[in-house]
Order: C-alpha cells, then structure tokens, then sequence
C-alpha cells in the first residue's frame, strides 16, 4: 500500500485557528449574558458547531485526508440527526407531557 | 509467522471510525439532554443559573489550549523536533490536569452545596433541576473520564517519541492519540455552552 | 491423500508458538476464528438447552419443572446468551473472521492485534454473564431486554449481566472497525467493489452498523448500572427522567442490532445459492446495494418495538410507515435468490438444503414482521407468542440455519474433512420438521391470546403448546445429529482437496486448510468474479 505523508502544517495556521476558538467562545460566553429566549441554545449550538469544523478540519487534519475519511464522518453525522430526530417525533407530540 | 504491513492511512481510518463510536456513545447522553431541556425549559435556566460560568470558561480555554498543543507536537514531529515535541506533549499532559484539578474544584463546591445525584437537596428542588444535575454530573464525569484516559496515551506516547520508537518518520500513534485527544476537547465545546450557558 | 493428522496442516501446523499458547496468544484470523466458532457453539448449545427446558415447562399448565421465578430468570440467560453470545457474533465474528481476509486476497485482517483483544472481550463477556447467572443474588430476571423501571429496582444480578452485555458489545465494536478498514485498505490487487463477494459486502454493510449503532447500547446499559448503583434517576419519572426514554435507546441500538444478526446471514446464503445452482448470483448490483439499503434503512425503525410503550401517536405513525419500506431491500434479496435459482442446475448439497431452508423460514418470519409492524395488529400481538415465533423464525429459522449452512458449506475448508453427507441430510430433515413444528405452534397460540413471558398458561392453550414441544424434541435430536456429525467429520472425514463444492470464491483456490498467511509468497491478483463459474469444477472427494 502506498504511504501518502502528509505536508506539516505551520505553527502559524494552528495557532491562529486556536485564537478563533477562543474568540468563538468569547461570542457564546458573551451572547448568553443576554436573554434571548430560545434563540440562545442555538446560537450556543450553532458557535459550537463552527468551533467543531475547525477543530476537525484543521486541528485533526481531516482537511488532508482522503475523501473516504469525510463520508465517513458525514454518515455518522447523518445517523446522529436521524437517532435525535426521530426520538423527537415521540416525545414532542405526546398527548401528556411528564 | 505473522502479518506484517505498514499503512499509516489505514491505522488512521480506524482511529476516526473509533471516534464514531465515541460520538455515538455521548449522543446517547445528549439525546437525553435535548428531550428533558425540552420539557423543563424554565427548570433548566434555574439549575443553569447555579453552575459557576467562569469554572466552564476556563476549562473550555485550558482545553481548547491543549488541543492547539498536541497539535503542535505533530508539526513538531513531522519537522523532526523531538525536544520541541515532547515538550508539547508534556504541555498537553499538564493542561489534562488543569482541567481535572478545576473540575475537582468546581464538584466538591457543588458537592459541598448538596448538589450530587440521589440527594435530599435535589429532591427538594423538583423533577426538572434534578434531571439537570444527574445529566450535568454524568456527562461531566464520562468526559473526565476521557480526559484521564486521553492524558494517559499521551503519555505512553511522549515516553515513546524520547525512546525514539515514535519518529518523525513514523509516527502514527502520535496522530491517533491527537485525534483521541481532539475527541475529549469536541465533547466539552459542546458540552459547555449545554449545560453553563442556557438562560 | 491418506490421514494425516489435522494439527499437521495448514494453519495448525505452522505458528511461532506451540501448543494452547499458539492458539491463545495467535493473531492469525483463522486461529481466532476458529477459537470464535469453539466458544460460539458452545454458547449455543448452553442456551438452547435452557430453550428445551422451558418447552419442557410449558408442556402442560402448571408448574412442573421450574417455578415462576426460575422461569423468568430462564428465559432472561438464554435471550441474553443467545443474543450476545451466540447470535450476533455468530456469523461476522467466526465466519467473517475465517473468511473476510481469504476472500478478498488478504493475509490477514488489519489490525490482528486488535482481532486477538475482541476475541478477549468476548471471552470476558462470557465470563461475566455465567457470573451473574451463578453469583450473588440470584439470575437475572428481566427479560433480554432489561427494561426500567424493573431492571432498575429487582435484586438479581442485573448490573453483572449489563457489564456483560457492555463487554460483548465493545467486542462487536472493535470487529466492525476491524473489518470495515479491512475492507478499505487489504482488497488484493484486481478485487475491485464489483468483485468482492456478496458476503463481504454484507459484512460490510454488518460492520458499519456495528460502529454506529452499538456505542448507544453501551451508554444505556452504563445508565442502567449507574442507577442502581448511585440512583442516577435518568429514567426515573420522580427525578425528571423517562421510562420511555430507555426504551428509544435501547431499541436505538437493538434493532439495527437484528441486521447485525440477518445481513451476514444473508450474505453466506449469497455464496451457497450461486455455488449450488452453478450459475452467477442473479442482480449482484442489486444484492450489493441492498445490504447497504438494509443497514441504513435498519436505523430508521426502532420504535416499532415500542407501539405498546405509550408513546405518542404520531410517533407510532411514523415509524410503522418507516417499518413497511425495510421490507423492500429484504424482499429484492428474497427474489433475486429465487432468480438465482430459477433454471439453475441445483445440486441439492447439505449447505444447499439448509439454505433453501433459511429462505423459506426467513421468508415466513419476514411476513409475520410485517403484521407486527403495522400498529395496530401489532396492539393484539404484541408481548404474545406470536412474537417470540416470529423472531424465532428470522434469528433461528433464518440467522441460525444460515450459520449450520455456513457450517456445512465451509467447515469442511478449514478443517480439510468432509462429514458424512447421508447423516447430514437426516440432521436437516429433523431440524427442518422439528424447527417449523415448534414455533409455527407458537405463533398460532399466540394468535388467540398467550402472553409471553409467562410460565404457565391457560388450559385452552394446551394442545398447540404441547405440539411445540413435542416439536422441540423433533429439532433438539435434530441438533444432536448435525453437531455429533460435524464432530466426527472434522476427525474422521474422508481428506478434501481445495474445491469440494466447485466454488469461484478466492477461499477455494487455497489449499484446505489453508496455510499460514493464507497465499503463498506471491500476493494473489484476482482476474475473474466471484460467481463466474466457467472452467470451475468441483474436486471428486
Ligand atoms: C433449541 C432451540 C430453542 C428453543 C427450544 C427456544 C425456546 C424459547 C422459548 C420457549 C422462549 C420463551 C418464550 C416465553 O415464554 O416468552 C424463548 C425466548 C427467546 N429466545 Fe429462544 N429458543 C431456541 C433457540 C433460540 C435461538 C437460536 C435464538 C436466537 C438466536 C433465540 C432467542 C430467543 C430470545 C431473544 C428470546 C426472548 C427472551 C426474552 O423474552 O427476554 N432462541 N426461546
Ligand atoms: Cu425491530
């Protein structure tokens, strides 16, 4: 089996990814001084989602790996939704909620 | 007699589909997580409201760090700057236990309270705060046991690289115990906003 | 070839380490493999004694044999065993083990060492669950399926069979990373996607499940031990949790889970059928997507076990309509076997017979899902016998007949001996007879109304219970005379020579048993299908 290596990625582009994630956090930790009801979860989850891609692209080279490597995690992702979302089609719709 | 080969791809491969696992594994929690938020909104805010949010910050900082340090190391090891990249690894060993040591912290202050799974104050405070908690502390407590155990193949492996069995031409085990580590800080970057940020 | 002793050939001659330590500390997929089959068996044996022994009890009303409480904590060890022990590593564990490398031109799976630990894993499972059957306080007694609030709150040793369950299914876990990089990275040169094997892509199809589906089975049985232990209250009403809650997870897992039990099966049928008809598998593209249709589709249905549970009602619609279109790609398997066969020059060969056998119980079993899923027979049906016939029917009819067929078919490879065809064909007639006697029974008792789960019964249930047990008899000799034949086969057959049964699969170009790393020193380069059977012959033997 041929041996792809991978080029080293700079020290630069690590770093500053990791000054973004910490920027991110910032953003979350300042958005949730603020009440905006239900909107704030998913502003929550939609910085973590963002601070995930970098994490995973960057930080974990999936940005260098083959494409086997990205339908993997896509497959995952899509099991995820359907295991969370189909679980929500019971308990939103049950005539008493607990 | 046996099977010899060499497939750093591969090796990879399997790591992630390890990490699948992972994911999967904590859903299970969070599924749990997403459907009791769901029926206890305002319960959720009140229990929210008394973890400490700069305990959470921190931790997410020191972690977020250690991820940019193991990191590092593999750039490091890739340029063949063994010193460098032990460093680095013993940076990210330390930083697992900044984030344990904080969390030590942070549970004996919640403990001190009377906040724990099963007990009389919980009880007192209903069904939704409690759900609260009892997610909180074993989710937190699956993640610190990551952490212990990320912090542990590190460890194995930084003894590695300074015996040279891991060098920047093969280094494999070094990436797979970055992705494992990588793993832990994905958990709590979503764990955080969760469970000490929801008003 | 005259007899030379078996440990003289092949794999169990050649090995760094002699004697048990050459087996025990060996990575090679045919030793653990072997080792898996051993210990597989075994299990089955156990547990399908306990099986015999409650059709005993349920002979007639009354209490004969066992009292409720042993009843109950029968039927507990032998789900349990059955589905951790036996059947969801039956096929992917032993056989895919044995075969997943040889038929797709490899030496070895990828991670042997890894290999080894699952085998490991597994054994400690088994360790752990004769532990909570025996220690403490008492079998457990909540049904397979350790549901709260009751698994919670008895004082049998539930926690020590969930850590069981926990262990096999991080053995599980560990086999389908195994085999899916397997697949990935060690196809030999020429084996393209369109030349694998049907059973490797089932296998395939088997492992992803097992990556994505198991981990959730983990977590819920670590929340059940955390409740008892610390009270963790996740599933408890009084503490903000939701009974119902464990049943999603648990069926998150558990019904991909019954994929992880067919989709090998189907995949061993896949090889026999084309093999016995002398003709390439019918619609390989079809059969191929399948499998990946059935693992996907599997994860979109799980709470039709659930329509009893007081779930919402949308729900319930949901997931009955989802529950209809799994049954698509099952039936494309069903026809295309069937065209398979259509105008082929069957031989009707032991392996054959015990497939054709899995077609039409795997069939019967498939229907009977079907009534199930649709909500409202399934309010009549469910927790009756009919259920308990009808999983009978696609686990033993369809998965444990596919792994006697696979028996038959590749036994004889991996231990160059042939059994005895004649006893074989008896064996069959018996477990065909005795196998549809017993559950067709209890599906019909269940029906008009008996509960499952329940050790005795009302007198109007009696003549249909006692014709299923005199039907467990009919299978329990059945198996005697399959497993005492193979037995003997392995020890005393006459000598085979690479093709027994003419297939155009890679593991038939090998001798039998194959040596150490499977090929010689040249790396295999396939040139030609799996199923094309031009120029194959099968060796005189
Ligand atoms: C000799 C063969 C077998 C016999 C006589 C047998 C008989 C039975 C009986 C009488 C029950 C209990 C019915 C009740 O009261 O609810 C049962 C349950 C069950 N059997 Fe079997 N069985 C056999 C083989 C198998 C096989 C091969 C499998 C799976 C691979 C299997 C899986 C199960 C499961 C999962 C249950 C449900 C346990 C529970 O209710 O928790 N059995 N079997
Ligand atoms: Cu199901």
């Amino acid at each position: 089996m041929s041996e792809e290596k991978h080029e080293p990625v700079p020290y630069q582009t690590f770093i500053l990814i990791w000054v973004a994630l910490i920027i991110l956090t910032g953003i979350t930790v300042g958005v949730a001084q603020f009440d905006l009801g239900a909107v704030n979860v998913w502003v929550a989850l939609s910085v973590a989602s963002l601070k995930s891609a970098l994490v995973l692209f960057v930080f974990m080279h999936l940005r260098q790996e083959s494409l086997l490597f990205k339908i993997g995690l896509l497959a995952m992702l899509v099991i995820l939704v359907i295991f969370i979302g189909l679980t929500f089609t019971d308990v939103l719709y049950r005539e008493v909620l607990l | 007699m046996s099977f010899e080969h060499r497939d750093d791809t591969g090796d990879r491969f399997g790591m992630w589909l390890f990490l699948y696992t992972e994911v999967i594994l904590f859903s299970g929690l969070f599924i749990l997580y997403a459907i009791a938020l769901t029926t206890y909104p305002q319960e959720y805010i009140t229990a929210s409201n008394k973890l400490n949010i700069w305990f959470g910050a921190a931790n997410t900082v020191v972690l977020l760090t250690s991820s940019l340090t193991i990191a590092l190391a593999i750039t490091a090891i890739q340029r063949n700057q063994i010193r460098l990249c032990i460093s680095l690894c013993v940076a990210t060993i330390g930083l697992a236990f900044v984030f344990l040591i904080n969390k030590y912290f942070e549970w004996s202050h919640e403990i001190s309270l009377g906040i724990y799974p099963a007990s009389e104050t919980l009880r007192d405070m209903g069904p939704g705060v409690t759900s609260f908690f009892n997610l909180y502390y074993f989710t937190a407590g699956l993640h610190g046991l990551h952490v212990l155990i990320g912090a542990t193949l590190i460890t194995v492996v930084a003894v590695m690289v300074a015996k040279g069995k891991v060098t920047s031409d093969r280094y494999v085990l070094l990436e797979n115990s970055a992705l494992y580590w990588h793993l832990v800080d994905l958990v709590w970057i979503f764990l955080f906003p969760l469970y000490y940020l929801i008003i | 070839m005259t007899k030379t002793p078996l440990t003289n050939t092949g794999f169990y001659s050649e090995s760094p380490r002699s004697g048990v330590l050459g087996w025990l500390l060996s990575t090679d997929h045919k030793r653990i493999g072997m080792m898996y089959l051993g210990c597989i068996t075994t299990m089955f044996i156990v547990a399908a004694a306990l099986g015999l022994a409650m059709r005993l009890q349920l002979f007639t009303p009354g209490q004969h044999i066992m009292t409720a409480q042993t009843y109950n904590a029968t039927f507990t060890v032998h789900g349990i065993i059955m589905i951790f022990l036996f059947i969801i590593p039956s096929i992917p564990a032993a056989f895919g083990n044995l075969l997943l490398p040889i038929q797709i031109g490899a030496r070895d799976v990828f991670f042997p060492k890894i290999n080894l630990l699952s085998w490991y894993l597994y054994i400690i499972g088994a360790i752990l669950a004769v532990l909570a059957i025996f220690t403490g306080t008492g079998a457990p007694d909540t049904g397979w399926t350790f549901y709260v609030p009751f698994s919670t709150q008895t004082s049998t040793n539930v926690s020590l069979a969930a850590l069981a369950a926990f262990m096999l299914g991080f053995s599980s876990i560990l086999t389908g990373i195994n085999f899916v990089t397997t697949i990935h990275r060690l196809r030999a040169e020429g084996m393209g996607w369109g030349r694998l094997p049907l059973f490797v892509w089932t296998l395939y199809a088997t492992a992803w499940i097992q990556v994505l589906a198991t981990p959730m089975l983990g977590i819920t049985l670590v929340l059940v031990m955390l409740e008892r232990f610390f009270g963790a209250g996740l599933f408890d009403v009084a503490s903000g949790g939701d009974p119902i809650l464990f049943q999603h997870l648990f069926w998150i897992y558990s019904h991909p889970a019954v994929y992880i039990m067919i989709l090998p099966a189907m995949g061993v049928i896949s090889e026999i059928i084309p093999t016995f008809s002398r003709k390439p598998l019918f619609g390989y593209w079809a059969m191929a997507i399948s499998s990946l249709a059935i693992a996907f589709a599997g994860s979109l249905v799980w709470a039709h076990h659930m329509y009893a549970s007081g779930m919402s009602d949308f729900a319930i619609l949901v997931f009955s309509l989802l529950t209809f279109i799994v049954a698509i790609p099952s039936a494309i398997k069903i026809f295309n076997w069937i065209s398979t066969l259509y105008k082929g020059s069957i031989e009707l060969a032991p392996p054959m017979l015990y497939a054709l056998a899995f077609i039409l119980q795997f069939a019967i079993g498939g229907l009977g899902g079907l009534a199930l899923g649709a909500a409202a027979a399934d309010i009549h049906l469910h927790d009756t016998t009919f259920v308990v016939g009808h999983f009978h029917y696609t686990m033993f009819g369809g998965t444990g007949f596919a792994f006697f067929a696979a028996l038959h078919y590749w036994l004889p490879k991996f231990t160059g001996r042939m059994y005895n065809h004649k006893i074989a064909f008896i064996a069959w007639g018996l477990l065909f007879v005795g196998f549809n006697t017993t559950y067709m029974a209890m599906q019909a008792v269940g029906i008009q109304g008996m509960p499952r789960r329940y050790y005795d019964y009302l007198p109007e249930f009696q003549t249909l219970n006692m014709v299923s047990t005199i039907g467990s008899w009919v299978l329990a000799a059945g198996l005697i005379v399959m497993f005492v034949n193979l037995l003997n086969g392995m020890r005393n057959g006459r000598p085979i020579r690479m093709n027994p049964w003419g297939g155009a699969t890679l593991e038939w170009q090998v001798p039998s048993p194959p040596p150490m790393l499977n090929f010689g020193k040249e790396d295999p380069v396939v040139t030609r299908g799996p199923y094309d059977y031009k120029g194959v012959k099968a060796d005189e033997f």
